[in-house]
């Protein structure tokens, strides 16, 4: 895994790359107007509405699993309580391409403590 | 003996001495080297992590606001905000990254950065400066970026605008975020890497290769004794036959101290 992620940094492509969005609906739709969306020619989109009720966890880490093999994608932003959803399959995936951004939604404020990454950060710099 | 613990299965000789030497040579250079380099990853990774800290908190603050400009927009359109939205995605993204790779001492790290591609980024102004005036038509004009499918919004042009102003601001925030994070990662691989090769070389190459030399020098010394002796002996055995002494021993001895035996 971390070794295909290598491959990508060395050359650009020459398209850009895209950002994933994993989230509700509001977040999605702010990132929409923002102009992150995309849909290919097999009307697929680079994002994916969660609503925790409706949506099957399975069809959430399915998304994620997609929008990371993808290889037109350089980032992956998902809504932090989205993430805790999946946390498993989050903490499995380490390449460093694409990055995988936790943030904050609407209703879930953004809770510092959760977020993998940045226990990494605060365990390095020895602070808690 | 010296030639205690680990070392390289060699024939002690003068040759694999030069060898070996050479050898412990290299590995004590690219032991420098390494070392140098994982200082130099470090003192990166160290500014990279104070970075990413402030950044988080950052992002936090700037989603707060984005929620709420997306709230009075939402307030303003009416709650389907959302649902054309998710109509009028396009073919072809209207912000993208861009990847370029940054150098720091052999370790390569990604920088995105962000950029309108296509034709979304006219579309995009368009859509800002029209706001409501070009009501009417329904969104999501075929071929136009996201912007310009705004201004086709009946109602709330300025507050969309807004929002999606506020929108792009915190995706900056976050692209700049995900090259830290990346470049968090890599170094914390590469970091881990180097520092295992210093300590490799330190640790296990370096002292068997003294071992090796240690035990070479030894080896020949005892061989060279052996030889001694040998000499001698047969030198005795010649010294009782003739008297006087005619083997390279005696003259050896001779040169060395002067005395005769």
């Amino acid at each position: 895994m971390a070794s295909a992620g290598k491959k990508n940094l060395s050359k650009s492509r020459p398209g850009g790359y895209l950002i994933a969005v994993i989230g509700d609906a509001d977040t999605v739709a702010g990132f929409l107007m923002a102009g992150v969306g995309e849909r290919d020619g097999k009307k697929d989109v680079n994002y994916f509405e969660v609503d925790l009720k409706d949506t099957p966890v399975p069809a959430i880490e399915d998304a994620f699993k997609r929008f990371t093999e993808r290889e037109d994608i350089a980032i992956v932003l998902i809504n932090q309580y989205i993430a805790n959803e999946i946390r498993p399959v989050l903490a499995k995936f380490s390449a460093p391409v694409p990055a995988v951004l936790e943030i904050p939604s609407k209703e879930h404020p953004y809770d510092a403590s959760k977020d993998s990454i940045l226990q990494r950060v605060r365990n390095m710099l020895g602070t808690s | 003996m010296s030639g205690a613990g680990a070392r390289v299965a060699v024939v002690p000789s003068r040759m694999t001495l030069q060898q070996i030497k050479g050898r412990l040579a290299g590995a004590k250079k690219g032991h420098s080297m390494l070392q140098k380099k994982a200082d130099a990853l470090t003192v990166r990774f160290r500014s990279i992590l104070k970075d990413i800290l402030e950044k988080k908190e950052g992002a936090g603050e700037q989603s707060k606001d984005a929620m709420l400009a997306l709230a009075m927009a939402k307030y303003a359109f009416g709650e389907e905000l959302t649902v054309v939205m998710g109509e009028s995605v396009d073919e072809e993204a209207s912000c993208k990254v861009k990847m370029t790779p940054d150098n720091i001492a052999g370790v390569t790290l990604p920088v995105f950065s962000r950029y309108e591609g296509g034709g979304g980024a006219a579309g995009g102004l368009d859509g800002s400066k029209g706001g409501g005036a070009k009501g009417g038509a329904k969104g999501g004009a075929a071929g136009a970026g996201t912007g310009r499918s705004l201004a086709g919004l009946s109602k709330g042009g300025q507050q969309i605008s807004e929002c999606r102003e506020t929108f792009s601001t915190t995706l900056e925030l976050l692209v700049a975020l995900a090259s830290l994070q990346t470049s968090f990662i890599i170094l914390d691989e590469a970091i881990k890497l180097t520092n295992r090769r210093v300590n490799a070389l330190e640790n296990v190459v370096v002292p068997k290769l003294d071992n090796t030399v240690k035990y070479i020098i030894s080896e020949l010394d005892e061989m060279e004794r052996e030889e001694f002796f040998r000499l001698k002996l047969v030198c005795q055995g010649c010294h009782r036959e003739n008297g006087a002494c005619c083997c390279v021993l005696y003259w050896i001895r001779f040169a060395r101290t002067g005395v005769v035996v």
